[in-house]
Parts: structure tokens; C-alpha cells; sequence
């Protein structure tokens, strides 16, 4: 099962590597853009795998193809509301770190 | 060694590059810049799969807008010039750990594994079947989830303004 001479590990060490430095980013960031970011990592590394399966072992159907663009779908509407939440929070603790964000009252 | 496989691995070495120094510069517009790259590359690994839909849209909806919505959040909210402190390094070894640990147990795991593919023919993955089955309502037909995600990105929209809106 092979393409080209690449196997599907190829892609599964990929998307892996990926997600775990996603997963670092996300622990070590104290910013809420970064970890934003990270979170895209995470999101963009998981539709790698679901489209590296639909293509090497069910040629067949799409469902690995609809279901990528379904997350792409909603990691753009998660970006867009964390964007406009760390605006928000820009505007009432004048910065974004976390460590200063420790008061949830509104 | 053929073309193909020189692209794989030019992706594969710009993807893991790219996302390791998105998330430890320490200049924000260049995390930025460097998680377009990892877009764009994964966006060549779709083309390299001859799913050109879904390279399209990884083009259009991650490159071209998530990114640009994160940097007009990084111009609003931030110096350009200011630099980020390295966190502590007790912290930065527990998070290499963590995440050097779960990848481990999960290269472990698929390494293992052995995938039987389906003996069904593959059918083509052109345009015109991915928009017939996206909005078809028989069997296989994705006309719901369809709908679920349009209804899913106007709630998104009205919650974006209704947030970011200023005072009360």
C-alpha cells in the first residue's frame, strides 16, 4: 500500500509530529494568540490524518475528504469568536497574557 | 528517488521546521508568518494527494483568512517589536516531556498497526462528484451536516460581533 513509493506512515509521522508540537506550543504559550495558534496546529494536523486515510484506504467514498473540510469549517468560526473574546479582554486588562487574566467577572 | 518523492519530503521537512519555530519564536507576527508556512506546505501535501478541493480550500480558508484574522488581532493587540521572555525551563522540559511521550506511545501504536485498505475501486474525486455527494440527500449524501455547519458559521458571526462589540 504504497504511492509513489511514500506509505501512509508517512503521512501518520507527519500529522503526528505536528499535533504534539501543537500540544508543546499549548502548554509552554502565555500568550492567547499563540495559543490560538497552537490550537490551529492542532486542528490543521488532524485533518492531515483524515485525509491521508480517505485517500490510501477508502478510495472508494469521501467521507474523510467532507469531514476535513467540515473542521475547517469550524476551526474558522472558533478563530473568529476567540478573536473577537481576546479583544475584548485586550479592552478591559489591556493585555492578553494568561497569567494576568485571573478575575472571570464580568 | 522520483520527483514525488523529493516533494514529500520537502512538505514533510517544512511542515515539522515550520511548526516548531511557530511555536517557539519569540516575535509574535513572526509565529504568525511561520504558521502560514505550515498551512501553505500541508496545502501541498493535499495537491500531492490529488485532492485539489480540499488544497483549495485549505488555501483560501486557512492561509488566506485565518491567518489574516490572527494578524490583524496580533496589530491590535500587540507591539511588534516587543519580544517574548523564554519561559521558565522547568516548565519548557515538562512540556517537552508531555509531548515527547505521547508521541512516542503513538508512533508505537500505528507503527505497529498494519492498515488493510478497501478493495472496492476508487472513484474519482473531482468537482463535480464532491459538490453532487456534498449536497445529495441519499445514501452517503452530506446535505445535513451541510446545512448544521452554515447554521454553525451564522451563529459564529453574530457571536464574533456581539462580543467584540464596544461598551453596553
Amino acid at each position: 500500500m504504497e504511492r509513489y513509493g511514500i506509505p501512509l506512515e508517512g503521512f501518520l509521522v507527519i500529522s503526528t509530529a505536528m499535533f504534539f508540537i501543537g500540544i508543546y506550543g499549548f502548554l509552554v504559550r502565555k500568550n492567547l494568540i499563540t495559543m490560538l495558534m497552537s490550537i490551529e496546529l492542532i486542528l490543521n494536523s488532524v485533518n492531515i490524518n483524515f485525509v491521508a486515510f480517505n485517500s490510501y484506504l477508502f478510495p472508494e467514498n469521501m467521507q474523510g475528504n467532507f469531514f476535513a473540510l467540515i473542521v475547517v469549517a469550524i476551526a474558522a468560526a472558533e478563530a473568529s469568536v476567540a478573536i473577537a473574546l481576546i479583544i475584548n479582554i485586550y479592552r478591559r486588562f489591556s493585555n492578553i497574557e494568561v497569567e494576568n487574566i485571573d478575575e472571570m467577572k464580568y | 528517488m522520483t520527483a514525488y518523492k523529493i516533494m514529500f519530503y520537502l512538505f514533510a521537512a517544512m511542515i515539522i521546521v515550520f511548526s516548531i519555530l511557530t511555536v517557539t519564536s519569540r516575535r509574535i507576527l513572526r509565529a504568525a508568518v511561520f504558521l502560514l508556512f505550515v498551512l501553505i506546505s500541508t496545502a501541498g501535501l493535499y495537491f500531492w494527494l490529488d485532492y485539489q478541493f480540499m488544497a483549495g480550500v485549505q488555501l483560501a480558508l486557512y492561509a488566506g483568512g485565518i491567518v489574516v484574522l490572527i494578524i490583524f488581532s496580533i496589530l491590535l493587540t500587540s507591539h511588534i517589536d516587543q519580544k517574548f521572555t523564554q519561559p521558565h525551563w522547568s516548565k519548557r522540559i515538562m512540556a517537552a516531556t508531555a509531548a515527547l511521550s505521547g508521541m512516542g506511545l503513538c508512533l508505537l501504536l500505528f507503527l505497529q498497526h498494519t492498515f488493510v485498505p478497501g478493495t472496492n475501486p476508487p472513484i474519482k474525486n473531482d468537482m463535480t462528484a464532491i459538490g453532487t455527494q456534498l449536497l445529495s440527500t441519499e445514501h452517503n449524501g452530506f446535505a445535513l451536516p451541510f446545512e448544521v455547519i452554515s447554521i454553525l458559521l451564522l451563529a459564529a458571526m453574530i457571536a464574533a460581533i456581539i462580543i467584540a462589540k464596544k461598551g453596553k
